[in-house]
């Protein structure tokens, strides 16, 4: 009951503070980006501010944390009080300070990856579009292949072979991802590189990075953006699932999908603490996703006022 | 005509919603119909011609509403009437035939069986409506009308296409028929057929019908009566053969002036040809879609490729541009062949011919503003940057006749269609070639606008000495704008030589029947062709 007050509050509470942030944003913008945000919805402008609040904690750790990130500063399980405001986890390490570097660790790596994994699956795919024939043969077939080992599987495989460095975790999370987002890519710039334009910069005698940087990737950013939001949220997931497994961000380095698991326990005891970590990963979920639907709202409006 | 009144609209107005607000589309409009009569409605493209004949229907498209006025049907006020009933009158009662019928099929059944739909719903036998369709399917001429309706819609041509749909409109013998643009997409000798259907079965089933259309030669065949709309007003309304003769309205004025634009004949050059292809064939697959084709293109002036859709003369630019290396014969640059494939050509090479595209929307990346879309070929093939770039781009602009200040930063959605083709044109120019080739330029264009793209290119060409390679079936843009004319059908060249001759008889077989097909202002004419070729 009082965690469906303590939200129903948190909501209510969220639409004054996202208006005001559109206010500040409206105002502190330069004046084209300015209109932009002026006319953004409600929801875009929660998601906006909500990714800012998580990039300032992210940046700023050690100077907001109120300890270290591994020391062991209490006994186990300590309930919330003044100076663990959290309370402190199985191994007595404060939990508000672990949170706060965790936003560093879960979100840098699965930004990081997702970035990385766009990055080569979009321009592979689009790649594979522009050229056709062989290459499209070859990139496509053998996408199909890595895409026929489970996910997860595959990424065990990996990381068992070369080692659980954050370096390879990024890597190897990439990899199978950028599979996701080949296939994707290649069938938008599929509908692309048949248009005119595409032809005349062909004959205008374009190279291929001008025909995927310029001509292509931009029409085709839509269903991209939105397919990053979601994929941001799923290798979050994935990251859990392989801390779990004891492959994923590495003890001690702190990682909401790991804290979760690590003070499990606590939930049996009707403690909401290790949900914390969860309901960060929900936020931070939905507020990434407001913003991609925002985001592709506006890129079809376009559209419909073309045509 | 003094039947009763069929269809009366008065004070009419529709909306579109931009952004958060309403802006007029349709401003009192008044119209009245009565049985049998066949009213043409012309306008430029965003007249509102087809946001009217929706409203007909008692219809507004999505984003859109009828704010004011009234409609009535057979004495039914459309606009009180609950969507059940009007629904109930749609597709029994009134018809609507679309522009492209191609899009307004559904691929995945059968001719026959889209055919059905509606009398199946009023309650007839499947047989019985087989065979009502069979027998309008030959009325409208079809070939094979047993058999027709058993294809799917990629299996028939467009022009049978567009009478299947108007047969499909007549099943259930409706009072109404409205008719949108239904042959705007066919070649003229296909045009002529499902004019000549259409009329007919509006005639023999005594449906009234509204004819919305741009070109005035159709219209003049089609209608008892015309009104012409701009930018939802209407301009005026006469029958026919007054409007025709004595046009009251400066706007409709002119419209009819449109076609006369004609360039003066000039002397046959004596140098050798800019451009020669020499014997190409080329084709997809296995087949050859040109056959030994051979024409000239000198410097400084048009030659105009003419010929129905699948003549081959889109693949013929595409041999030119090296997009489809031919599989015999040569295409030589200043005597010199030019390598087959674009790839293997120098930029230099790629700079000397340039194309402007139909369809400028789809020719344009619409993420690019003008001054990239103008400015890259001139950065890539001139070596310009920075403020000498900017001046270029500004030059060009002025060169279309568009403010450069206010369009250069634009994207191409906020432009109007007759300025995107502006900008294709600036920006085969800012390559600074000696051919452009132009494929159907025109032919998505209105009339007024698609005189100002041909007054253009006929000023650029005497300011530049361009030589253009015209591809289009439309013969009035031909007579307008060609010095040589190349006929073309089946992949081969029918006819060749200086327009003059080509449209002075005595003709080849196929020129005549292009020629004869072109609609003429006259009432009389379609019934004239009709009973020559009888």
């Amino acid at each position: 009951m009082g965690v469906m007050i303590f939200l129903a509050c948190a909501i209510v509470a969220s639409i004054p503070l996202s208006w005001g942030a559109r206010r500040v944003m409206a105002a502190v913008l330069p004046r084209n980006m300015a209109r932009v945000a002026r006319d953004m919805p409600l929801t875009a402008a929660f998601g906006i501010m909500v990714i800012a609040v998580y990039l300032f904690v992210a940046l700023f750790a050690p100077l907001l944390a109120p300890f270290p990130e591994r020391a062991v500063v209490g006994s186990q399980f300590q309930p919330w009080d003044s100076t663990h405001w959290l309370g402190t986890d199985r191994l007595g390490r404060d939990m508000l300070s672990r949170l706060i570097y965790g936003a560093r660790n879960t979100v840098g790596i699965a930004f990081a990856t997702t970035a990385l994994a766009f990055l080569v699956g979009s321009v592979l795919g689009i790649w594979a579009a522009l050229r056709g024939g062989w290459l499209d043969q070859v990139l496509s077939r053998f996408v199909d292949a890595l895409m026929a080992i489970p996910a997860l599987i595959f990424s065990l495989l990996l990381l068992t072979i070369f080692g659980t460095s954050v370096l390879t975790l990024i890597l190897v999370i990439a990899a199978v991802d950028a599979t996701r987002v080949f296939r994707i890519a290649r069938s938008v710039a599929q509908g692309v590189v048949v248009m005119d334009y595409i032809e005349a910069a062909r004959l205008r005698g374009e190279g291929t990075a001008y025909l995927i940087g310029r001509e292509i990737l931009p029409n085709a950013l839509a269903p991209l953006v939105a397919e990053f939001g979601l994929r941001f949220c799923f290798v979050f997931l994935t990251i859990s699932s392989l801390s779990f497994l004891g492959l994923g961000i590495q003890p001690p380095t702190a990682d909401w999908g790991s804290m979760v698991r690590d003070n499990a326990t606590l939930i049996t005891f009707g403690d909401v603490t290790p949900l914390l970590p969860a309901g960060a990963i929900a936020l931070l979920t939905v507020a990434v996703n407001f913003v991609v639907d925002w985001q592709l709202y506006r890129a079809s409006g376009l559209k419909e006022q073309a045509g | 005509m003094t039947g009763e009144v069929l269809l009366q609209i008065k004070d009419l107005h529709v909306e579109g919603r931009a952004g958060d607000a309403w802006l007029p589309i349709l401003r009192g409009i008044d119209l009245t119909l009565h049985r049998g009569e066949v009213l043409g409605v012309i306008g430029e493209s965003g007249a509102g011609k087809s946001t009217l004949g929706l409203a007909a229907m008692g219809f507004a498209r999505d984003g859109c509403r009828i704010s004011g006025g009234d409609i009535r049907f057979d004495g039914i006020d459309l606009r009180q009437t609950p969507e059940r009933g009007k629904r109930a009158l749609r597709g029994r009662r009134i018809a609507y035939v679309a522009q492209s019928a191609a899009a307004s099929f559904n691929p995945a059944h059968k001719l026959i069986d889209q055919y059905s739909e509606v009398p199946l719903l009023t309650g007839m036998a499947r047989r019985t409506a087989q065979a009502e369709a069979v027998a309008l399917y030959r009325k409208m001429q079809l070939p094979n009308p047993e058999e027709i309706g058993f294809r799917y819609p990629h299996q028939v041509s467009g022009g049978q296409l567009q009478r299947a749909m108007t047969a499909m409109a007549m099943a259930c013998h409706p009072d109404l028929i409205i008719f949108d643009e239904p042959t705007t997409a066919l070649d003229v000798t296909t045009q002529i057929e499902v004019l000549a259907a259409i009329r007919d079965i509006v005639r023999d089933y005594d449906t009234a019908a509204i004819y919305i259309t741009h070109d005035l030669a159709v219209v003049a065949q089609m209608a008892d009566r015309i009104k012409i709309l701009l930018r939802g007003q209407e301009v005026e309304e006469a029958d026919t053969r007054t409007m025709l003769a004595a046009p009251k309205a400066d706007y409709t004025k002119s419209l009819w002036a449109v076609r006369s634009f004609a360039r003066p004949e000039r002397p046959a050059p004596k140098e050798a040809p800019l451009l020669s292809v020499q014997g190409v064939t080329a084709g997809y697959g296995k087949i050859d879609i040109l056959k030994d084709v051979s024409f000239d293109i000198p410097a400084g002036r048009t030659v105009a490729v003419v010929g129905e859709s699948g003549s081959g003369k889109s693949t013929v630019a595409r041999v030119i541009t090296g997009l489809l290396p031919p599989r015999g014969g040569q295409v030589l640059l200043d005597g010199v062949p030019l390598p087959q494939d674009y790839r293997a050509r120098p930029r230099a090479l790629l700079r000397q011919c340039q194309m402007i595209y139909q369809m400028a929307d789809t020719a344009l990346n619409p993420k690019l503003r003008l001054r990239d879309l103008i400015g890259r070929p001139a950065q890539m093939y001139l070596g310009l940057s920075g403020r000498a770039l900017d001046a270029r781009v500004r030059d060009l602009l002025a060169l279309i006749e568009l403010e450069p200040d206010s369009y250069i930063d634009r994207l191409p959605s906020e432009l109007s269609g007759g300025q995107k083709q502006r900008i294709g044109i600036a920006r085969a120019l800012a390559a600074e070639p000696r051919l452009i080739i132009c494929d159907e330029v025109t032919s998505a264009l209105d009339q007024i606008v698609q005189e100002g793209i041909l007054r253009l290119l006929d000023k650029l060409q005497r300011e530049l000495g361009l030589a253009y390679m015209f591809i289009t079936h439309d013969l009035a843009t031909v007579r307008a704008i060609a010095d040589d004319v190349v006929v073309m059908q089946h992949g081969k060249v029918v006819e060749a030589g200086p327009k003059a001759e080509i449209f002075a008889p005595p003709h080849a077989p196929y020129t005549e029947l292009l020629l004869s097909s072109v609609p003429e202002m006259n009432p009389d004419w379609l019934t004239g062709v009709l009973q020559r070729r009888q």
